[in-house]
């Protein structure tokens, strides 16, 4: 048999159909639903007479639109354009007979976070979600990626999507990292490096020592940015970590099913003679605590860097660079330490679980913030009580931050939770678009280790000089 | 869905590279549980100032601009989130077919599903259809799907590559769901050998 790579192991055992242009339907084995790309699928399915082919494997959790504040549960404490979403997607769920997790069950959460918590997300599935950060699950080993409202009618209504497959690419980070670098560092780093068409048309699988090295939040913080990256997916090949992250959680195989799952998973690597369309390989320790100045998730330095000028690049980028520093308001040659910020947000997808908030509470200890507003929206409620019971809660809020319920919020800023225009953020997710974080806000990406060190300090700053 | 077969009309050049689906249709319309009505946000944060004036520099705002069918744009178009009311806001403002260097991933998906062409071409063919479309409202640019063409107003002709499968569903047409279904039986037995092979799932 020809060497493989794990993409192309997950790929070939769910190929339903294949065409002769190499056009195949691919069987999709969990897929994931929220409030927002969701209705107008199910509507779709409604006028069209359809059902959802699988609704066991259909699971659906309300995220982006809900307030993380207390007393959601009642809609009237919603804009009542999230909660018609919202409830569309009660009703939709209930209609479909797929699995529901309601903002009042303590489960609920940012549906990245809820799959693999609650054990539905496992080794060499296809996962999909109208969502592009889908490829968080990669982190298992599944082949998981984000698709449009049209897709997720076409998987309620057949359980396949129509695909051609990608190019491999194999993204090495070798050695060890240096106190005070992250996941996020690792994952921002390689868009720094490839830009953000850099992945477009590959599936990326992150391989090395520094990825092993990761535990499975890790993982999933570096495979959550494949997207900004550009590619499908991102995997990583599953281990003795994956394995004893996903035993015993509710939907994961148990008895004489999970041996056999096991035996399967551990099938999943790439063959060492496979064929890589792409390999780019950067050194662990070459890796420091960086941060975004643009409004593009490629544009990423160290934090001991300056602001650079447009000057520095070359073709489409000089523009764009112009533009973002004029949207950002940063003079070139400015030291990225000396900017000062008025908001600092740790949650999202990217880093909303536990780890992260320890991470970030480790630098809070005893200190307080100097900005003007600081909070913590925990990617899911099992995540929240377990901050609670560990003591993180009681340490953030000492230091002056809200601590919220779980949800999106301030990542994309589709409830409430919105930066005023010029308004400068140090935040935790993925996106540092225009207006992503709330009209003519500001963000700049970086660790949750670094976002509390901003906290604590009012300015970006060197993690390092904290620990 | 609409079919694609050719198109002559007005391109508006937008030469900004990675143009995101934040850009073209901000959260705040995404509330909607609809797929229509959205043209009027496309470019929201771009297009209108703080008071919901129309921002006279912007392109779409430009008279010659108004009607524009196609875009012209920079590399990695449509880069960022998933959301369909990216093209459905393009297709609601009338826009039928984006020309970029490069597109990303899921929204170049995402087109072909609402009846939009999205063409890759190389820079060079980009920066000399940028220059036809700042002629404004005279400088006509023809796409001929079937042939593969994109046709400048002074006739300068490029051809552009594009998934024989994608091309076929376009120029008739086709629902995919529909298509899919025909292969029912395949997805079936595809179905129970998984459940053997792979009964945890
Ligand atoms: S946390 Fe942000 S990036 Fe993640 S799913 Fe929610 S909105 Fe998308």
């Amino acid at each position: 048999m020809s060497p493989k790579t794990l993409y192309d192991k997950i790929w070939d055992a769910h190929v339903a159909h294949e065409d002769e242009d190499g056009t195949c339907l691919l069987y999709i084995d969990r897929h994931l639903v929220h409030e927002v790309t969701s209705p107008q699928a199910f509507e779709g399915l409604r006028m069209a007479g359809r059902s959802v082919r699988a609704p066991d494997k259909t699971i659906a959790v309300p995220d982006h639109n809900v307030p993380t504040t207390p007393g959601r549960e009642d809609p009237k404490n919603m804009t009542e354009d999230s909660a018609i979403q919202v409830a569309a997607l009660d009703k939709n769920a209930k209609d479909f007979g797929i699995h529901y997790y309601p903002v009042s069950d303590i489960r609920q959460g940012i549906v990245h976070i809820v799959g693999p918590e609650q054990g539905w997300t496992l080794p060499g599935m296809t996962v999909v979600c109208g969502d592009s950060h889908t490829a968080t699950h990669g982190a298992f080993g599944a082949l998981a990626h984000g698709i449009g409202t049209s897709e997720v009618e076409h998987v309620l209504a057949t359980q396949t999507l129509i695909q051609k497959k990608s190019k491999n690419m194999k993204v090495e980070i070798t050695g060890k990292l240096r106190p005070g670098v992250t996941a996020k560092d690792i994952t921002l780093s390689v868009i720094g490096k490839t830009g953000t068409a850099g992945g477009t048309g590959y599936v990326i699988e992150y391989c090395g020592e520094a990825i092993r090295d990761l535990s499975m939040e890790g993982r999933m913080t570096v495979c959550n940015m494949a997207i900004e990256g550009g590619a499908r997916a991102g995997l990583i090949a599953p281990d003795e970590k994956t394995f004893e992250y996903v035993k015993g959680r509710p939907h994961a195989p148990k008895g004489a099913q999970w041996e056999a799952a096991l035996a399967w998973w551990k099938t999943l690597y790439s063959d060492d003679d496979a064929h890589w369309d792409k390999v780019i390989t950067i050194k662990g320790e070459d890796i420091a605590p960086v941060v975004t100045w643009g409004t593009s998730p490629e544009d990423v330095l160290p934090i001991t860097d300056v602001v650079p000028s447009p000057d520095s690049f070359t073709g489409g980028k000089v523009g764009a660079a112009k533009r973002s520093l004029d949207y950002m308001g940063l003079e070139p040659g400015t030291p990225l330490s000396e900017i000062e910020i008025d908001t600092v947000f740790i949650g999202s997808c990217t880093n909303g679980r536990i780890e992260d908030l320890r991470a970030a509470a480790e630098i809070l200890k005893g200190k307080k913030i100097a900005v003007k507003r600081a909070m913590v929206v925990p990617g899911s409620g099992l995540v929240r009580a377990q901050a609670e019971e560990e003591g993180l809660a009681d340490i953030f809020r000492d230091a002056g931050f809200e601590w919220r319920l779980a949800g999106c919020s301030m990542c994309l800023a589709m409830n409430p939770d919105q930066l005023q225009p010029g308004e400068r953020c140090a935040a935790t997710s993925n996106r540092n678009f225009e207006g992503r974080q709330g009209r003519g806000g500001r963000t700049h990406l970086m660790s949750p280790a670094m976002a509390a060190a901003a906290a604590v300090t009012g300015k970006l700053t060197d993690v390092r000089e904290l620990m | 869905m609409d079919k694609f077969t050719t198109l002559t009309g007005i391109a508006a050049p937008m030469p900004l590279v990675n143009v995101d689906t934040d850009m073209i249709i901000p959260k705040q319309f995404l509330k909607t549980i609809k797929r229509s009505g959205l043209g009027v946000n496309l470019f929201d944060e771009m297009r209108y100032d703080q008071d919901g004036n129309e921002i006279p520099d912007f392109v779409l705002n430009q008279p010659q601009y108004r009607e524009a069918e196609i875009l012209v744009a920079g590399d990695n178009f449509g880069c960022g989130s998933s959301r369909e009311h990216a093209p459905w806001a393009i297709k609601d403002f009338g826009i039928r077919c984006v020309i970029a260097p490069s597109f990303a991933d899921i929204f170049y998906n995402n087109c072909f599903k609402n009846g939009i062409l999205p063409i890759a071409l190389p820079q060079e063919a980009v920066d000399v259809l940028m220059k036809d479309a700042e002629k404004g409202a005279n400088a006509r640019v023809t796409v001929d799907l079937e042939a593969q063409t994109v046709t400048t107003s002074d006739g300068e002709v490029f051809t552009f590559e594009l998934d024989s499968f994608k091309k076929h569903c376009l120029l008739n047409g086709l629902d995919d769901i529909g298509l899919t279904m025909e292969k029912a039986a395949s997805i079936d037995t595809f179905e129970a050998q998984a459940a053997q092979a792979r009964p945890w799932v």
